[in-house]
């Protein structure tokens, strides 16, 4: 039967999705981009609303939120995966609200009066049937995908913005979004690039490589040398995981050093973070903040007898306090980190914060 | 000099004294055009001079000095006024006299207008004689009693290993080198190719580093000497070896390894005929630090032995006899090491269990020798505490120091630097080992200590370094630019997971490796300066490094 069928390829789809997640998140990182992911979440999330049985918003609802749920519990440390599910929420919650007729911005506003007067009424809110949401959803989920494949070029047509002629830039580690924004500068202006390799797992190698391709003055160093060569260094231009809900990043490790160098010289620390990878989490969890991979990248088990009586830690990344901040460019322009708590009640509602 | 210019008066006055010091007296005696002449000869003598002064070493020889003597003192005597003049005034030595040897002319009033015009263009010559003098002429055997009150201006000429982008500097170096075989070819053999090598640089140089040499491991300086090296001994070729490989790394083991070797050169040293032991040994000295500094750059505290070993060989007295100074020496050597290095980490061991408590958490850095005897002793005492080794790429030298506290039986935790923001709010105390320690109060250590040192003071975390006054030294320096040493760029490539990415760097013209050996930290992140002269602050540096020279 078809319904039968497509239930089955439907969870299929999920669960290939769960070990994909599972597995690219242990290693050096994501072996693909947080864009990818992105785009494989809202695509996966548009065939669930296509594909599974439900009748009104809220049962919509609540199935993007158990599957979310799944989804971010396989990998936790990849936070596109949870941001998307909610963008989907609130677009759901929004086009509910459209069918339904009333504006949108008084089902946002908690004002003390409304939570006296209406009571738990907002609860029954999405039990109403319309016949067009789910075709409205699906073209929503679609202008969605659009925004995300256009990420990365707007955030490099900005470069010449920020980018002047023989300048000294700094970075760390390898980012998709800077390697474009950089790429997209050198076209016009002559700059020189340093980059951090970031042991242990010196993605910063490939993306000297990838830049000096391009014609660009690249050099590479060790991490340790950052503090040394940063007096030299005009700009500080760096990508990141995630922002989070305070305008702090939690980006790779070695980050913090970096930004607390820039900040003693008074350089500039520049965040090409796109909108994506905004996500309403506060640092304060710690054991939840850092994720840890095997510390053989460390020690190597050449090391031998010592092994045994030496902790080996090998975290992944770093907090980096919104002080240490001084710009974030992402795909809408950009923005000081005093004002990423504005633009997150414009992407997530309050309620999707926890999932 | 003061002595040698107040005989200077007495002969001058006494006007029919002929000393043998020069012709310059008698002819003195004669005016007119005599003195013209004179005074082509004076001119040619100090072109002469101005020459050779460009050509010499940093660390002055006593037979230099007395060259000079005579030869300035010879020009002087027609500057000072004629016998005939008995109301010569000894014009007070002035302030630019400082420099010592230039201390015997003496401009004296004059009636005739041609003394003045010529006083006037001694003057003009004198003033661009000392812009041009080196200040290493000036060093312990200058004034000693004008030193309290009088500031010395210090010209000091810039080392060689820091001019690379200067061709001129290069081309000195190389004529340099060629010297010091010459010099050693004493017994008329036509040896060919036995000299100093001078060795090429490697890869492509980060233009903010080309005025700094970058050699490559995989060619070492002996590949251009011929067996048996004549003019260098061969436990120096071998120590030479063993720093451009790395296999003796640290600062303190390069200055043990360093005098070692000079012991052993000392004892196979015979006196040549008609050479004293006190001039020509120093002189059989300086091929072998060229060769050693082309090997890899001196260090602040090999350069600081290596003054201790001059001094003395130049102190010891020309009657005595050779064994016995050989022996001398031997023994100075000896209570060298001993004094500054074993006794001096001793006691830099007490002070620090001061400060050592019980359930501290302390965060060293790389493999310092110092440290890791303050926390061996430190646990043998029965201190309680936990020790994070932080190490870095390319070295990984904090294996070393794991190695040794995991044997111990210290409790260790093992990060990499970039792990640093991590750790550190478990971390209580950070321990520190030091290179040099520059007279602005600035700490020259490893790369990686100043980022330590900012982070830590981010964390509020006291930042602790440990140092012997041997390594103190007279530079300063604001930057890690300036004066630095490049590693081998390709160490920095790495294989995982069996992609190496930078493995044709070279081929890629826009890309560059730095690998950075040294780097210079603020006194504001350090804290304490434990030393074995006690616990000081980093901006007393200076105070330590008068007192030293004071006490010498």
């Amino acid at each position: 039967m078809p319904g039968a069928d497509k239930e089955t390829d439907l969870s299929e789809r999920i669960e290939s999705f769960l070990s994909e997640l599972k597995r690219c998140g242990s290693g050096a990182g994501s072996l693909r981009g947080s864009a990818e992911t992105a785009r494989e979440t809202s695509a996966l999330l548009r065939r669930i609303t296509a594909q599974a049985r439900w009748s009104n918003a809220g049962e919509l609802m609540e199935i993007i939120r158990k599957e979310g749920r799944r989804m971010t519990a396989a990998q936790p440390s990849e936070t596109t995966v949870g941001n998307m599910v909610r963008r989907v929420l609130k677009i759901i919650r929004e086009e509910y609200a459209r069918s339904r007729g009333s504006s949108e911005e008084t089902d946002q506003q908690e004002s003390l009066h409304k939570l006296l007067t209406s009571g738990g009424s907002s609860e029954d809110n999405f039990r109403q049937h319309f016949p067009h949401l789910k075709a409205n959803v699906i073209e929503a989920i679609n202008e969605l995908l659009t925004e995300l494949e256009g990420t990365t070029d707007n955030i490099s047509m900005q470069a010449l913005e920020h980018i002047h002629s023989n300048e000294v830039i700094m970075t760390i580690g390898r980012s998709r979004t800077v390697e474009a924004f950089l790429k997209d500068a050198a076209r016009k202006r002559k700059f020189h690039v340093i980059v951090a390799e970031c042991a242990p797992f010196c993605q910063g190698h490939e993306m000297a490589t990838i830049l000096s391709k391009e014609d660009i003055e690249t050099t590479v160093i060790p991490d340790a040398a950052i503090f040394a060569v940063m007096s030299r260094v005009n700009k500080v231009i760096i990508g990141t995981q995630t922002v989070l809900a305070n305008g702090g990043l939690r980006a790779l490790n070695g980050t913090h050093t970096l930004a607390l160098a820039a900040k003693h010289h008074s350089t500039p620390l520049i965040v090409c973070a796109p909108m994506f990878k905004l996500s309403p989490q506060f640092p304060n969890e710690e054991d939840t903040f850092h994720k840890f991979v095997s510390p053989h990248e460390v020690l190597p088990f050449t090391e031998g007898e010592i092994l045994s009586k030496v902790n080996a830690h090998c975290p992944v990344f770093d907090y980096v306090p919104p002080e240490l901040i001084t710009l974030f460019i992402s795909n809408i322009g950009g923005n000081a980190p005093s004002y990423i708590y504005r633009l997150m009640s414009e992407l997530y509602h309050p309620e999707d914060h926890e999932l | 000099m003061a002595d040698s210019d107040g005989r200077q008066i007495d002969s001058i006055n006494h006007a029919a004294d002929g000393d043998g010091k020069g012709h310059g007296i008698v002819r003195a005696k004669t005016e007119g055009k005599e003195l013209t002449k004179e005074e082509k000869q004076r001119l040619r003598k100090e072109k002469k001079q101005h020459k050779k002064n460009k050509k010499d070493d940093k660390v002055p020889t006593e037979k230099e000095k007395e060259k000079e003597k005579p030869s300035v003192q010879a020009p002087s005597k027609p500057v000072t006024q004629s016998p005939t003049h008995k109301a010569a005034a000894p014009v007070p030595v002035s302030a630019s006299a400082s420099e010592s040897l230039a201390a015997a002319e003496k401009p004296v009033k004059t009636k005739a207008e041609l003394r003045a015009e010529r006083r006037a263009r001694q003057d003009s010559e004198r003033t661009s004689k000392q812009g041009k003098k080196e200040g290493g002429q000036q060093s312990t055997t200058s004034k000693p009693k004008a030193s309290p009150s009088e500031l010395q201006p210090v010209v000091k000429r810039l080392p060689e290993h820091v001019q690379v982008d200067d061709p001129a500097a290069l081309k000195k170096l190389a004529k340099k080198l060629e010297r010091q075989q010459k010099s050693g070819q004493g017994c008329g053999l036509n040896i060919t190719g036995v000299k100093v090598p001078l060795r090429s640089d490697y890869g492509y140089k980060v233009s903010l580093f080309s005025h700094l040499h970058q050699y490559s491991r995989k060619n070492p300086p002996t590949q251009q000497i011929s067996i048996p090296a004549t003019v260098i001994h061969p436990s120096v070729v071998r120590l030479g070896l063993q720093y451009s490989q790395g296999i003796i790394a640290g600062s303190n083991a390069r200055s043990v390894a360093l005098l070692h070797a000079f012991k052993q050169v000392i004892q196979d040293y015979s006196t040549p005929p008609n050479e004293e032991l006190s001039r020509d040994l120093v002189n059989k000295l300086s091929p072998y630090i060229s060769f050693l500094s082309q090997c890899r750059p001196l260090s602040a505290s090999m350069g600081n032995a290596i003054k201790y070993i001059k001094k003395e060989i130049s102190n010891i007295p020309s009657q005595c006899k050779e064994e016995e100074a050989k022996g001398k020496l031997q023994e100075c050597i000896d209570s060298y090491v001993n004094e500054k290095i074993i006794l001096a980490s001793e006691a830099i061991s007490k002070y620090a269990i001061e400060k050592i408590s019980n359930g501290d958490v302390i965060l060293v850095y790389g493999c310092s020798s110092l440290v890791n005897h303050i926390l061996c002793d430190a646990f043998e005492k029965q201190r309680k505490f936990r020790v994070i080794v932080v190490d870095s790429r390319p070295r990984l030298e904090g294996r070393e120091a794991l190695r040794r506290l995991v044997k111990k039986g210290i409790r260790c935790t093992y990060v990499l630097i970039s792990a640093l923001s991590y750790i550190l709010p478990e971390v209580s105390k950070v321990f520190l080992g030091a290179h040099a320690l520059l007279a602005n109060g600035y700490v020259m250590s490893r790369v990686g200590t100043s980022q330590i040192a900012l982070v830590a003071k981010a964390y509020n975390v006291p930042v602790l370094v440990c140092c012997e006054t041997y390594k103190f030294c007279e530079r300063v320096q604001t930057d890690s630019f300036v004066s630095n040493e490049l590693d081998d760029p390709d160490d920095l490539i790495v294989t995982r997971n069996g992609k190496t990415h930078l493995e044709n760097w070279q081929t890629v013209k826009s890309l560059g490796l730095l690998n950075l050996v040294y780097d210079v930290t603020p006194p504001d992140f350090v804290d304490l300066v434990i030393t074995d002269l006690g616990m000081i602050p980093c901006t007393s540096v200076p105070v330590v490094l008068r007192v030293k020279n004071v006490d010498q």
